[in-house]
């Protein structure tokens, strides 16, 4: 295949511009330059034409490049021809002939106003977070209040396979974790509390932190990672194909059977999750204490006894179901509220996870100024 | 094998395909010639995708071989092969527009990675490539959920010969639209046929697209082509699928 050239005959006053060889997508950006070339000579000659009679191969580049010439050399109201078209080009030419220029491209805005702009979006979206929150929130309450109306209607199947996902199949890596956690906190107590002589205070440390905070805060953050995003990936590809709409024009309301079993399975997961984990992490730091501090299981526990009551236990179990409301409700929210693209589903479900972590870490907080100011 | 067909752009000869025990295709034969359209029918089911999705690369095959450009696919290196991809283009069933992309960047995605040329000249070919399939420059900006199914089937259509490609495979290009739709579809086929030379290996359930579009019908049945020839050979045949495809109740209604 030869490369595309283009000759200028002078013909009396006028100028033939002879296309030859190849004129198709492979040969494109020389084509360009080429047509560039000629472009300028629009006007230097009261008769321009183009003749494409050798032209081996054209293709739409070359049919365009073609007409665009002819455009820009017509000049001083006299149009600028292609001859030598045979029968194939010329349908083609026509084609692109039929091509309205492209209107000037849109004014791009300043890069100022840009950032002003995306600011603003960002604080008023979070007015908009928030009443999404509540409103899911109080959407999935009335599910669960017409569910306790009529029984029958409650998905069990459902909520037990999602117990599985959420709770049954999250238990290795969550307790691995926090035994890990329980094991750095205690040697790291150890070794800090060693150099008072205080040893043993590592038991008082561990307890509390475990038990109040660190169990349920680092489960409740595992949660978010692996189940609010999963269930926002999986409520997004389902309405992204409309099955959400199809449910719906079935007579079934998603709240009550995608979300209400959701929920309802990360409710009852998390606090066991939690449990399990606090018991790996007492675990862990006392395996630790053991044999990096040589506090014996025996002094450990008595220790333990000591130090943490029930009420420290309670408090770390009652944040749990709170924490799983938070996220399952920002999981679901996220979730509706793809749209078409599969960069949206992947753009909320990154914030599913972000503003799900964030808002256990806000609740936690409020608990611990609660709790404090009744004296627990 | 077509007589005096010294040169097909596609051969596939002794092609076999399984999924697990299951063999779709069974040793199939199939020539397509340079300009042709080639309709591909067949029960649902039979595997009139499984064999397009093979020609292109989709789909592992057991055994047989397939040379389209006369290069044999399992014996090209990657450079050939990105070669022939570069020569053929693809309108998939649903469409397969890259969603996070407008319809102006589905067009030049193509375009981008293989040529270098300027952003204005990039823009030029996108409206011209809209202009041919009958979509108005305006559509250019929109995402693909905002499209109609018709306009979807279009864009696809328009990125599938985004580089003017000499092959074109349709994977029922014509389901899910209108008639009126579906008509201008099979015309614009046939208009790109014409213009561009483009050869289209179409796979399609629509008697209307067999009848105005196509110059020659292939048949797939039991992992075999059965028949293959022009309509008028397909509505003499005397098998009795073929009958019954050729000769039911929609099909009077449609060549009547």
């Amino acid at each position: 295949m030869s490369g595309p050239t283009l000759e200028q005959i002078a013909k009396g006053d006028g100028l033939a511009l002879c296309a030859a060889g190849s004129w198709t997508a492979r040969f494109a950006p020389a084509l360009e330059q080429i047509v560039a070339e000629a472009e300028k000579l629009t006007g230097s000659r009261p008769n321009i034409f183009i003749d494409v009679s050798q032209v081996s191969k054209l293709d739409t580049f070359g049919a365009w490049l073609i007409e665009r010439l002819r455009r820009t050399l017509t000049h001083g109201g006299i149009e600028a021809q292609i001859a030598g078209l045979s029968a194939n080009y010329a349908s083609l030419v026509g084609e692109v002939r039929r091509v309205e220029p492209a209107g000037p491209p849109a004014a791009s805005e300043s890069a100022i106003l840009g950032v002003l702009d995306r600011i603003g979006r960002a604080i008023y979206g979070v007015g908009d977070t928030f009443f999404a929150l509540i409103g899911m929130m109080g959407a999935v309450l009335t599910a669960w209040l017409r569910v306790f109306v009529r029984p029958s209607t409650f998905r069990l199947t459902s909520t037990v396979h999602h117990l599985q996902q959420v709770c049954w199949n999250a238990v290795p890596i969550v307790v691995l974790i926090t035994f890990l956690i329980g094991c750095i906190v205690a040697q790291q107590g150890i070794f800090h509390f060693r150099k008072f002589g205080a040893d043993v205070f590592v038991v008082d440390m561990l307890g509390l932190l475990v038990l109040r905070e660190l169990g349920v805060l680092l489960v409740a953050i595992m949660v978010a990672g692996r189940s609010g995003s999963a269930y926002t990936a999986e409520l997004g590809s389902m309405k992204m194909r409309e099955e959400i709409d199809a449910l719906r024009t079935m007579g079934f309301d998603p709240i009550e059977v995608l979300i209400l079993p959701r929920m309802i399975a990360l409710v009852i997961g998390l606090p066991i999750l939690t449990f399990l984990g606090g018991m790996a992490a007492l675990y862990g730091g006392g395996l630790v204490a053991w044999l990096y501090g040589g506090v014996d299981p025996e002094a450990f526990l008595s220790r333990l006894r000591d130090a943490i009551s029930i009420n420290h236990f309670l408090v770390g179990m009652i944040k749990a179901p709170v924490m799983a409301l938070v996220i399952g409700i920002v999981a679901c929210v996220e979730g509706l509220a793809v749209q078409g693209s599969a960069e949206s589903l992947g753009q909320h479900t990154t914030s599913s996870v972000v503003k799900g972590i964030f808002l256990v870490i806000v609740m936690d907080g409020v608990f611990a100024i609660f709790f404090a100011s009744i004296g627990i | 094998m077509v007589p005096g067909n010294s040169n097909p752009i596609i051969s596939v000869n002794g092609l076999t395909v399984a999924f697990g025990q299951r063999h779709v295709l069974d040793g199939l034969d199939l020539d397509v010639s340079r300009g042709e359209i080639l309709g591909f029918v067949g029960a649902s089911g039979a595997g009139k995708s499984v064999l397009m999705r093979t020609i292109i690369g989709l789909v592992p095959k057991v055994s047989g071989n397939i040379e389209v450009f006369g290069i044999d696919l399992d014996a090209a290196d990657s450079s050939e092969r990105r070669g022939v991809e570069r020569r053929w283009g693809i309108l998939f069933q649903h469409g397969a527009l890259f969603s996070s992309l407008s319809v102006r960047q589905n067009i030049q995605f193509p375009i981008r990675e293989y040529l270098k040329v300027s952003d204005r000249l990039l823009d030029e070919i996108t409206i011209a490539k809209l202009a041919m399939v009958g979509l108005k420059p305006e559509v250019a900006e929109r995402f693909p959920s905002e499209l109609s199914g018709g306009m979807i089937k279009r864009v696809a259509l328009a990125r599938a010969l985004a580089l003017d490609p000499e092959i074109v495979f349709l994977d029922e290009p014509t389901s899910g639209l209108d008639p009126i739709g579906a008509g201008e579809f099979d015309e614009l086929v046939r208009t790109l046929q014409r213009t561009l030379g483009l050869t289209v290996f179409m796979v399609t359930h629509d008697l209307d697209s067999l009848h105005t579009a196509c110059d020659r019908i292939a048949v797939l049945g039991d992992g075999k082509i059965i028949a293959q020839g022009t309509m008028d050979d397909m509505l003499a045949s005397q098998h009795p699928w073929l009958r019954e495809y050729f000769h039911g109740k929609r099909a009077r209604a449609v060549l009547v």
